[in-house]
Formats: structure tokens, sequence, C-alpha cells
């Protein structure tokens, strides 16, 4: 270029440049199959930005960010939604793996959210995304599961 | 590119569904060479003779036309494409796409307005193009016009000639010009 700056180039060639390395960086960071969405969101973003740019230089930086930030969205999703901390028990069982085998006679509802929250240390905001139900409803099944778990313990009904 | 076929496919739906493109394109087969077809949310665009040209320039040309948010979009051409595979295959005389025309002069909107009026199978001389805008002495300026038709074919430019029938001109090549022409039955 005659002034030394990087004209930018059109979109269809910056997506051809560069579309085969965001997918093996997102394929690296997220796996085969979460990587796919990725790499979508990774170039409507920059396509949403690339009016904005000023010049056509550092591109490959650009996206590459781009697509880390993206990986780093669809970590703390996942986190939000499906992540299950491993809360250690004294015993160096997983709380889950105990907590699991003892609540084996609840109804369903009571039985998931006594599992989250004391196995899995959820809490009832997200028990009552994982489940399907509001927070309120989620607080209720979980104390009449433990009730109910506390009568068989001393062999009565609650 | 190694990118699967079917996600590039379907970042490239994703692009023109969002509506950030400012032109989809597309190069299809057709009798006579490949075509560049390119559209915006506005419409039709482009329609481009491949014939001597690369990718490279053809995406060029586009970038020129619309700005720098181009694509190959199948999608975004899929109107174009059926409709002129029906025209070539004799089974369509007229088109019902929307063409975007924004940025054209007054006077070329006009011609081209007018043009479009120009029945399938017809001819229409230069001068008598240009008197049909009001416009009697600039049969020289509707040949400009015609010469930059960046919509050829739908815009029917083929069916304008020299006011002794000579084909005289087209960007496409004079062979495409009688080949449109004898397809339309306007030359045996």
């Amino acid at each position: 270029m005659m002034d030394g700056v990087a004209t930018i180039p059109p979109f269809e060639a910056f997506y051809s440049q560069h579309a085969d390395e965001v997918l093996s960086v997102l394929r690296r960071k997220l796996g085969r199959d979460r990587a796919e969405d990725a790499f979508q969101e990774t170039f409507l973003r920059a396509l949403r930005a690339y009016g904005r740019l000023r010049h056509g230089e550092h591109l490959r930086a650009w996206v590459l960010t781009i697509a880390s930030n993206v990986a780093t969205d669809v970590h703390r999703r996942a986190a939000a939604t499906a992540h299950m901390p491993e809360v250690a028990h004294e015993d160096g069982r997983p709380a889950y793996e105990e907590i699991a085998g003892l609540t084996d006679g609840l109804p369903p509802k009571e039985r998931a959210a006594v599992v989250l929250r004391y196995g899995y240390d959820l809490t009832y905001d997200e028990i009552a995304a994982a489940i399907g139900s509001s927070p309120v409803a989620a607080r209720q099944a979980a104390s009449s599961g433990v009730r109910r778990l506390r009568a068989a313990s001393e062999g009565r009904t609650p | 590119m190694t990118v699967p076929a079917e996600l590039d496919r379907r970042f490239r739906e994703a692009a023109v569904r969002a509506g950030l493109l400012d032109a989809g394109y597309d190069v299809v087969d057709s009798p006579i060479g490949p075509l560049l077809l390119a559209a915006s949310d506005h419409g039709l665009l482009r329609i481009s003779f491949q014939r001597d040209r690369s990718p490279e320039e053809a995406l060029e040309q586009i970038t020129r036309a619309a700005g720098r948010h181009v694509l190959r979009a199948p999608r975004a051409v899929d109107d174009a494409r059926r409709e002129l595979d029906e025209y070539f295959a004799g089974r369509r005389s007229s088109f019902d796409l929307s063409i975007d025309l924004r940025g054209a002069t007054e006077f070329t909107a006009g011609v081209l307005g007018e043009l479009a009026r120009v029945p399938y199978g017809q001819t229409v001389t230069y001068a008598e193009l240009a008197a049909r805008v009001g416009r009697p002495r600039a049969a020289r300026a509707v040949g400009t016009v015609m010469n930059r038709n960046r919509i050829p074919i739908v815009l029917p430019c083929h069916r304008v000639v020299g006011s002794d029938g000579s084909l005289t001109g087209y960007a496409g090549g004079l062979d495409v010009k009688e080949q449109l022409l004898r397809l339309e039955g306007a030359i045996l």
C-alpha cells in the first residue's frame, strides 16, 4: 500500500483467509461439537464489527481475540447452566454420590432438588433452571424432600 | 479452506438472515457462461458476465458497488437464480425481481425504467428509447446507460439495437446478445 496502511479486504476475503484457523482454535478450546456454534458466533460478531475497522492491519489477531471471547462466553454459559461442582465430603467421596443413594425413595422432583442443593451445592435459582420450576418451588421441593428423608430415618411417615 | 461445507453454508446463511451484508453473491452457470449475481436487502444489485474474470475480480467488483460487507451467499440470490434458470429454459418472459438502483441518477433510473418495459422478443432502437424518456436527442446518452447497465438480462439492454437494426455492442459480447435475442425469438 502506498501509505503503508493495509486496506480492509472484502469480508469474503477476510473470512476465507481466517476460517480454518479460527475453527481449529475453537476446537482446541471447546471440543468439536461446541466449536461449530462458536465458529458461527465468532464470524457473526466480526461481521457486525467489520464496519468499525479503521484499517486492515492485525486482522488475524483481531478475529482470534473475538474467537477467544466467544469461547470464554461458551464456558461461562456452560458453568451457569450445567456446571456441577464436586463438593467433596469429609470421607473424600463427592457429596452428590453419597446423597444420591440416600434419596432414592423420594418423588422425582424432590429428589432432584435435594441432590442439586445438598449434593452439588447449587443455588435455588440454578436448581429452578435445571428442573424447570421457580426458585420458590425449588426451595419447597428441597425442604419437603429433606423432611421426608428425616422422617424416613426416624422410622415414621412425614 | 478446510472448514466443513455444512458449517460454512450455515454461517453464510446466518449472515444473510441477520441482515448484516451489503451484498450476498454467487457465481452461477448459464447457457451464456458463468454469471455473477449479487443482491442487497433492496434487491438485485448486479449481474455480471464472468467469462474472462477471476473470482478475485468478481469480488472486487461487488465490493466497489456495494461496500465491504460482501460474502458469497447463494441464499441471497436464490430468487434471481431461479428466475434466470426459467428464462434460459424458455419458461419465463418477464422478471419479477426487486432491483436495487440506489445511486443511479434520475436520467439513468428513467432510462432503465423504460428499458424494463420493452417486451420479451422485441427490440427498440437507442433513439426510440431516448424518445420514450422524453429526451429524443439523447440517443448517445441512452447508449452510455446501456453500456453501464449493471443488471443485464433482467434489465434487457440486449433488446436495444442500432437504427439500422445492427446489434452494435454488448458487455457480454455480441455473440451473447445474439444468443439472447435468438432465445426470445427476436432473431430467427
